[in-house]
C-alpha cells in the first residue's frame, strides 16, 4: 500500500511534466499541423535556464531570497526564456517552411532538435545538472509535507503537481474563453478561412508558439526539481510527451492532459511493479495500441477527409 | 536572358512520352532553361554520359583510393563512406521515393548488425557461414521493416515519423537491457556482442588488420555491394513498382484512386529500404567483430538524413554524393587544424555564391581582415593576456594573429558569445541588404572567434552543429540538395 501511494504521487508528479510538454505539441500541431520534434529540445533548455537562475540566485544551499520567490523566479525566468526560444524557431526555421510540402518542416524540425541539444552539449558538457531537492539546509519544502497512511508526501510534490494544473486550467481558459484563443481555435479549424475573416495568422502563430514553449520551459524546472537535468532528457521526454499528445488525441488540450497522466501512472506503475529497464516497452505499446484501434485518440475527433 | 537558350525545341510527336505519362510533367525538363557558353556546353555533354558510366568511373576511382593512400585511418574513413553510401541508398528508397518520414531507419541497420551477431558468433554459438547468415540477415530486416510499416496503414505521415521514431528508442530499450530479459542474456546490453566472426569468403577469413594497417578486402568487398546495390535499385526505380512509389509520394490520394495498392506500397518500401539497412549493418558488424547499442541512434540517424538531403533526396547519384560529401567532412572536423580549413573554405564558398565575384565581396573581405587587425590591437592593448592564446602552426598561427583567443577563457564567454552568433546569424537573414553587408563584417569576427576558442574545444558536439545547421538551412534555401530535382507542381 505505502508503494502504491508513492507510486501514485510519482505518477502524478512524472503525469503533469509529460501533459505539460504534450500541450506545446498540440497547441503547435493545432494551428500548424506541424510535428515540432525540437519541442523536447526546448523543454530541455527550459532545465538549463532555471538551473542558471537558481545559481545565479546562490543556490539552493545559501539562496539570496526566501525559497518560494526562489521557485517562482526560477519557473518564471524558464518559461520566458523557452517562450523566446519557440518564438525564434518559429520565425527562424517553420515560418519560410510555412508553403513547403509536408515532408519540409519536418525535417527542419529534426535539424533544429539536433542543433539545440548539441549546442546545449558544447556549451555545458554532458555532465548532470542537480537542483538539489532543498533538504540540505533549507529543509523547508522537502521537510515538510503531510502523511497518508506511512507515507509522507513532501510539499514540494505537492506544489509541482498543483502548479502543473493551475497552467493547465489557466491555458483552457485563455484558449476558450479569450478572443485570442477564439482566433487560435478558428486557425486550427482552418487557417485560409480564419486568414478571410481578419485574423492575424502569423501572430496566432507566434502566440501559439509562446503558449507551447513557456510551458515546456515550466516542465523542465518541475522535471529537474525532480531528478537532476541533462542535455540528452531532451529527446526521450519530447518522445514522451508527443505519445501523451496523441494518445489523447493530438489537437485537443484535454486530450493532452489526459494523455499526459496516463502514460506517467503507465510509467510509474511499470518502474515500480515491474521492472524500471521496460517501461519504454509498455509506452511504446500503449502507442502502438492507440494507432491501430484508436488513431484520433481519446479526445480527438476521427478524420474524416473530403475529397 | 540573353546567355540562356531554351534546352531544345519542341520535340515532334513521335518522340513524346510514352502511354501513361502526363506530357506535361514528362517534358519538364525540356522546358528547363539552360546555362549558356562554356559552361552550358561541359553541363550538356556531362549529361549525355550514360548513367553506369558515371557509375564505373565511380567504383574505379574509389578503388585506387587504398592505391593512393596507404594509411590505415584514411582506408578505414573510405570503408566507413561506403558504408554511409549504402546507408543513403537505402534511406532513399522509403524518404526519396516513397515519401515516408521513416525515423526509426537506423534502428533497422542496428536490427541487420545484431541479426548478424547472433547467428556468426559465440554469443549463441552458432556460426553460420557468411553466404547463408548475410541473405538470413536481409531477410530479417526486411520483415522487421514490414512489421514496422504496419502501422503505416492507417496513419498519415506525421504519425508515421513518430511511431518509428519510438521505434527507434525501443530498439534502444531492448538492446541496452537485453542482458536481462527473463533471465537470459541476450543481446549483450550496454557491453554489446563481441568477437563476431569476421566474412568468410572463397575459402579465407577476409582479415580486418594486415600488418597493423586496416586491411582493403573489407573495403573492396562493400564497395562490391554498393555496386550491386545501386545497379539493383536503379532497376527498382524503373520498375512498375518504383513508378508506383513516386506517384504514391506525390499524392497518395490519387494514386489510391488510379487502383494503386497503397498501403502495399508503402510496407514495399520499407521493407526495401529496411534490406538494405541490414546489409549494411552484416557489413558493419563483421569488420568490427562487435556490435553495441549506442552506435545505432539519433546521431546516426540525423548523419543520414543529412545525407539524403544535401545530395538531394530521389536522385541515387545525390544520395551517394551527399555521402561521399558529409561522411569525410565529419572526420575532418575532428582535426582542429583541418577543421579552421573547412571554416574558412566554407565561409569563402558562401560569400562567393551570396555576392558573386564583385566588388562588395572584395570590400567585405578587405574589412573583415582590417576588423579583425584592429579588434586584436585594440585587444592587446588593454590586456596581453586576451590574445595571448596558444599559437598553433599552419593556418592556426596565422589565424592567432588576428582572430582574438585569450590565454583563459572565462566561464560566461563560451554561452555569450555563442548565442550572440546565432542571434547575429539570425538576424542578418531578416535585415536590409545594406545593412547586412555592414553587419556582416563584425558577424564574421564573432564567428571566427567563436569557431576558435569555443566550438575547436568540442569537436564532437560542433560537427554534429553543423549537420543541424546544414539540415536547416537546406530544408530553406535548397530543398531539392545537389542532385535531386524540384518537385514539378501542377496546379
Amino acid at each position: 500500500m505505502d508503494t502504491f501511494i508513492q507510486l501514485t504521487v510519482d505518477a502524478l508528479t512524472l503525469g503533469s511534466v509529460y501533459a505539460l510538454i504534450a500541450l506545446g505539441y498540440t497547441l503547435v500541431y493545432g494551428v500548424l499541423k506541424l510535428l515540432n520534434f525540437a519541442h523536447g529540445d526546448v523543454f530541455m533548455v527550459g532545465s538549463f535556464i532555471g538551473f542558471g537562475v537558481l545559481q545565479l540566485l546562490g543556490g539552493t544551499s545559501n539562496p539570496a531570497v526566501p525559497v518560494w520567490v526562489l521557485l517562482t523566479l526560477v519557473t518564471l525566468a524558464a518559461m520566458a526564456g523557452c517562450a523566446g526560444l519557440g518564438v525564434a524557431i518559429e520565425r527562424f526555421a517553420y515560418r519560410p517552411l510555412r508553403d513547403a510540402p509536408r515532408i519540409a518542416p519536418l525535417i527542419s524540425a529534426l535539424g533544429v532538435s539536433f542543433f539545440l541539444a548539441n549546442s546545449m552539449q558544447l556549451l555545458f558538457g554532458a555532465a548532470p545538472r542537480n537542483y538539489d531537492t532543498f533538504a540540505l539546509s533549507n529543509g523547508a519544502l522537502y521537510l515538510k509535507g503531510f502523511d497518508v497512511g506511512d507515507v509522507r508526501v513532501p510539499l514540494l510534490r505537492v506544489i509541482t503537481i498543483g502548479s502543473a494544473f493551475v497552467l493547465m486550467i489557466l491555458l483552457w481558459l485563455l484558449v476558450n474563453r479569450t478572443r485570442t484563443g477564439k482566433a487560435m481555435r478558428a486557425t486550427s479549424f482552418d487557417r485560409e478561412a480564419a486568414a478571410m475573416m481578419g485574423i492575424d495568422i502569423d501572430r496566432v502563430i507566434v502566440f501559439t508558439f509562446v503558449l507551447g514553449s513557456a510551458l515546456a520551459g515550466a516542465a523542465g524546472v518541475m522535471f529537474a526539481l525532480r531528478v537532476p537535468t541533462q542535455v540528452s532528457i531532451g529527446f526521450v521526454a519530447g518522445l514522451k510527451g508527443f505519445t501523451a499528445a496523441v494518445i489523447g488525441g493530438i489537437g485537443s488540450i484535454p486530450g493532452a492532459m489526459a494523455g499526459g497522466l496516463l502514460l506517467g501512472f503507465a510509467e510509474s506503475y511499470t518502474q515500480g511493479y515491474v521492472s524500471t529497464k521496460w517501461s519504454d516497452l509498455v509506452v511504446f505499446s500503449i502507442l502502438v495500441a492507440f494507432m491501430i484501434f484508436r488513431p484520433q485518440g481519446l479526445f480527438g475527433r476521427a478524420d474524416i477527409r473530403k475529397v | 536572358m540573353s546567355d540562356t537558350t531554351p534546352h531544345a525545341a519542341t520535340p515532334s510527336p513521335a518522340e513524346g512520352p510514352a502511354v501513361g505519362q502526363d506530357e506535361w510533367v514528362a517534358r519538364h525538363a525540356e522546358r528547363r532553361l539552360a546555362r549558356g557558353g562554356l559552361l552550358g556546353t561541359v553541363e550538356a555533354r556531362l549529361r549525355t554520359i550514360p548513367w553506369w558510366a558515371w557509375l564505373a568511373l565511380f567504383v574505379a576511382a574509389m578503388c585506387l583510393v587504398p592505391a593512393v593512400e596507404s594509411s590505415g585511418y584514411v582506408r578505414r574513413v573510405a570503408f566507413d563512406t561506403v558504408l554511409y553510401m549504402l546507408l543513403a541508398l537505402g534511406l532513399n528508397i522509403v524518404v526519396g521515393w516513397g515519401g515516408l518520414l521513416d525515423l526509426g531507419y537506423v534502428a533497422l541497420y542496428g536490427v541487420g548488425a545484431y541479426t548478424y551477431a547472433f547467428i556468426a558468433s559465440d554469443q549463441f554459438g552458432v556460426h553460420l557461414p557468411t553466404l547463408v547468415a548475410v541473405p538470413v540477415t536481409v531477410i530479417v530486416g526486411a520483415i522487421v521493416g514490414l512489421l514496422l510499416g504496419l502501422p503505416s496503414r492507417r496513419l498519415t505521415g506525421d504519425y508515421l515519423a513518430i511511431v518509428t521514431l519510438f521505434f527507434l528508442q525501443l530498439f534502444q530499450t531492448l538492446t541496452t537491457n537485453g542482458d536481462s530479459a527473463f533471465g537470459h542474456d541476450i543481446t549483450g546490453g550496454p557491453n554489446g556482442i563481441l568477437n563476431v566472426d569476421p566474412f568468410h569468403l572463397f575459402g579465407h577469413d577476409l582479415a580486418v588488420q594486415h600488418a597493423g594497417v586496416f586491411a582493403v578486402s573489407y573495403f573492396y568487398v562493400a564497395l562490391g555491394v554498393f555496386a550491386v546495390v545501386y545497379v539493383a535499385l536503379r532497376f527498382v526505380n524503373l520498375s512498375r513498382t518504383g513508378r508506383a512509389w513516386r506517384a504514391l509520394r506525390e499524392d497518395p490520394l490519387a494514386a489510391e484512386t488510379m487502383g494503386m495498392p497503397v498501403n502495399w506500397l508503402k510496407l514495399l518500401s520499407f521493407s526495401f529500404g529496411a534490406a538494405v539497412a541490414a546489409l549494411t549493418g552484416t557489413l558493419f558488424a563483421a569488420l568490427n567483430a562487435s556490435v553495441f547499442p549506442l552506435t545505432f541512434y539519433f546521431t546516426l540517424l540525423i548523419t543520414v538524413y543529412v545525407m539524403v538531403i544535401l545530395g538531394g533526396s530521389g536522385s541515387q547519384a545525390g544520395v551517394v554524393l551527399g555521402a561521399l560529401i558529409v561522411g569525410p567532412l565529419l572526420e575532418v572536423l575532428r582535426d582542429p587544424d583541418k577543421s579552421r580549413w573547412v571554416f574558412v573554405l566554407a565561409v569563402a564558398a558562401g560569400l562567393a555564391l551570396s555576392y558573386r565575384l564583385s566588388r562588395r565581396l572584395a570590400a567585405i573581405l578587405a574589412a573583415t581582415i582590417g576588423f579583425g587587425f584592429a579588434v586584436h590591437e585594440v585587444a592587446g592593448a588593454i590586456d596581453s593576456r586576451w590574445v595571448a592564446g596558444q599559437h598553433a602552426t599552419g593556418l592556426g598561427g596565422s589565424i592567432a594573429h588576428w582572430v582574438v583567443v585569450p590565454a583563459h577563457l572565462a566561464g560566461w564567454v563560451p554561452p555569450v558569445s555563442y548565442v550572440g552568433l546565432i542571434s547575429a546569424a539570425l538576424l542578418l537573414t531578416i535585415v536590409d541588404p545594406r545593412v547586412r553587408q555592414v553587419l556582416l563584417v563584425p558577424t564574421l569576427y564573432l564567428a571566427a572567434f567563436v569557431w576558435e576558442n569555443v566550438m575547436l574545444a568540442d569537436p564532437d558536439a560542433t560537427r554534429y552543429i553543423v549537420l543541424g545547421v546544414i539540415l536547416i538551412a537546406l530544408m530553406i534555401v535548397r530543398p531539392n540538395g545537389l542532385l535531386g530535382e524540384r518537385r514539378v507542381e501542377i496546379v
